[in-house]
């Protein structure tokens, strides 16, 4: 975020501010909250930075509908045209490197240095899930000897709608790393953006509108997390939940809630994510479910 | 809002013989004021911004689903479909059985007998059988065969007919010729009651939306119904508010009244709220019931029933915990 004074052109004279609007990603467009509401978002220092909009559950109850109305297709896509596409997010993300960098700093609280780095590192992993989506299947699924005239074959598929909350403590690359190996796998995400450093994340639905993946795959909500956890933790018609952002007591409430539906649960680590470190599979396998087919040898 | 429909040399008296030839009925019909689009657009959408919550909420989904005509007319029709389709209108929400039973289960006229006896079977005969007659949907047929139709289907158990009006002969003026149809199809319906279907998406103008309004009531419809649900426009806000304004000011100049029947494309329970607002402030309580007032639909019905349990349970419902049809 530069200041006016940095964008001001000696030569011309003063020129006005041009302010961004922040606003949700939902199914595929821009809408400000239903509920009208916003809140102010400020950087590491207290500094006021932008307004950007406070969800209500109606816009979560929305996002889902979006979620769900997307999965057919997505989850239907080949594991290569999910995986062209999400390497196509890390491209237009490069191509932002900057403003990344510049909003993580602000967000952080971060030298120039070491926000360009974690951009770097979110970027990275963008292309680290993306080069997963048709390989997953051959690490956790595969043929199962029997004892028995049968093929036995296991594959893993996507569960459904998944509700993401973002960690709240590293903004870009900590949303990149729950966001990813959610949607890689074909599953779609309604991820609520750290609360106090929603910024990236809205920016971030840019990139994602601008990368052939299909409205409704991603939405992206910001606002009060507990607020927002707790319809969607509920909600009969989300199929897991990943409570990376979430504090440990209200995490234990929210897991009784979508313990109604027999939502998949993903539990926030105690001990805190080192983000920056190899995450390994299981951000992916927490949300497949295996199938497995027998099927008669011809013999 | 003023009744600006009522023409001015409309009394009781004058209506008895608006229909003695084409020419009179013609003059009539035309000489009815012309219709503000602009206003009426307007007014239809201050109408949609009502915030219905809590227990007015509960009550509104209640009653849309007591007005639901469960409808199935695709061609790919079985004899199953629409048994589930009656279990269904019996028991809309298999898992809380104090949500209430649809108005009527619409089909196709060969389904009236199977509609019939599965609504008898699940001791549901409360529900209504409607049944689509007069060459639906597009009324092309002769006017034999249209009454052949109507009385099969009155002979199958239909309690109810919905029939489409010949478009051409209406858009081509010939008005005496619609308004003879009617007649002809209300006196083969026999003890049925008789829904006449205007197809507003093919008529072009509100003005001629507003024309066939009259002429169906005044030809003897029990209810007028806004289309078949088969072409691209169907049932909108801004056309059901001009004919819910016409059966106000045909009760006004008559003393008759008449239901109003939207169908085709009201998807979801604020769709089904916005015209249950329009109801009640344009006609008020005397039509808000399912006699007077009903919705020609299929999905509604399971969004109502999902917004039933969200308000029963707090949380949000999904497709998943209602039946797929």
């Amino acid at each position: 975020m530069s200041t006016p004074e940095a964008r001001t052109s000696p030569a011309r004279g003063a020129r006005l501010s041009v302010l961004k609007t922040y606003k949700l990603y939902v199914g595929g467009t821009f809408p400000r909250s239903e509920s009208g509401r916003v809140y102010e978002v400020t950087d590491a220092k207290g500094q006021w930075l932008a307004n950007a909009p406070r969800a209500s559950r109606k816009d979560a109850r929305d996002a889902v509908v979006a979620a769900r109305k997307a999965f057919g297709g997505w989850s239907g896509a080949t594991a290569y045209n999910r995986g062209q596409i999400l390497y196509r997010v890390a491209e237009m993300l490069e191509g932002r490197r900057e403003q990344f960098a510049a909003e993580v700093a602000a967000a952080e609280g971060l030298s120039k240095a070491k926000a360009q780095a974690r951009t770097d590192a979110a970027i990275d992993r963008w292309v680290w899930y993306a080069g997963w989506s048709d390989k997953v299947a051959q690490v956790v699924g595969g043929g199962n000897p029997v004892a028995g005239p049968f093929f036995n074959l296991s594959t893993p598929e996507p569960t459904g709608v998944v509700a993401v909350l973002a960690p709240q403590n590293a903004s870009l690359l900590g949303l990149v790393s729950v966001l990813a190996p959610v949607i890689v796998t074909g599953n779609t995400a309604v991820v609520v953006a750290a609360q106090d450093a929603p910024l990236p994340a809205l920016s971030l639905a840019e990139v994602l509108a601008t990368s052939d993946l299909p409205g409704g795959v991603v939405n992206v909500l910001s606002g009060g997390t507990a607020e927002l956890a707790r319809p969607l933790a509920a909600h009969q018609d989300v199929n897991a939940i990943d409570l990376a952002g979430a504090d440990p007591e209200p995490a234990t409430e929210l897991e009784r809630a979508a313990a109604d539906n027999l939502k998949r649960v993903l539990r926030p680590a105690p001990e805190g994510v080192d983000w920056a470190a190899e995450p390994g599979l299981e951000r992916m396998t927490a949300f497949l479910e295996t199938k497995t087919v027998w099927h008669p040898i011809g013999a | 809002m003023p009744t600006d429909a009522a023409p001015r040399d409309a009394g009781r008296g004058s209506l008895s013989d608006v229909a003695t030839s084409d020419a009179a009925l013609r003059r009539f019909l035309q000489g009815l004021p012309g219709v503000d689009a602009v206003g009426l657009e307007a007014r239809a959408a201050a109408l949609g911004t009502r915030s219905i919550k809590t227990t007015a909420k509960a009550y509104a989904l209640d009653l849309a689903i007591s007005m639901i005509d469960l409808t199935t007319l695709e061609g790919a029709d079985t004899p199953g479909k629409v048994r589930s389709l009656c279990t269904k209108g019996a028991h809309p929400d298999p898992g809380d059985r104090s949500a209430p039973r649809v108005a009527a289960i619409c089909v196709y006229p060969d389904m009236a007998a199977t509609a019939r006896q599965a609504l008898t079977e699940l001791g549901a005969d409360g529900i209504n059988v409607a049944s689509v007659a007069t060459a639906f949907p597009s009324g092309r047929a002769s006017m034999a065969v249209k009454l052949a139709d109507t009385r099969e289907a009155v002979a199958a158990g239909a309690d109810e007919i919905d029939m489409v009006i010949d478009r051409g002969a209406f858009l081509a003026g010939r008005y005496l010729q619609v308004f003879e149809e009617i007649r002809e199809v209300k006196a083969a319906c026999g003890a049925a009651h008789l829904k006449v279907i205007f197809e507003n998406g093919e008529l072009a103008t509100y003005d001629n939306i507003r024309r066939a309004s009259w002429l169906a009531m005044l030809a003897g419809a029990d209810f007028i119904k806004t289309s078949t649900g088969k072409v691209a426009v169907n049932a909108t806000p801004p056309n059901t508010l001009l004919m819910l304004e016409a059966v106000r000011d045909f009760r006004a100049a008559t003393g008759q009244q008449v239901g109003v029947k939207p169908a085709g494309g009201i998807r979801t329970a604020k769709d089904a709220f916005k015209y249950l607002v329009m109801v009640n402030e344009t006609l008020g309580d005397d039509w808000l019931s399912p006699h007077w007032f009903r919705f020609g639909a299929s999905s509604l019905l399971n969004d109502l029933l999902m917004q039933r349990q969200k308000l029963a349970t707090g949380r949000y419902s999904g497709p998943d915990y209602v039946t797929v049809d």
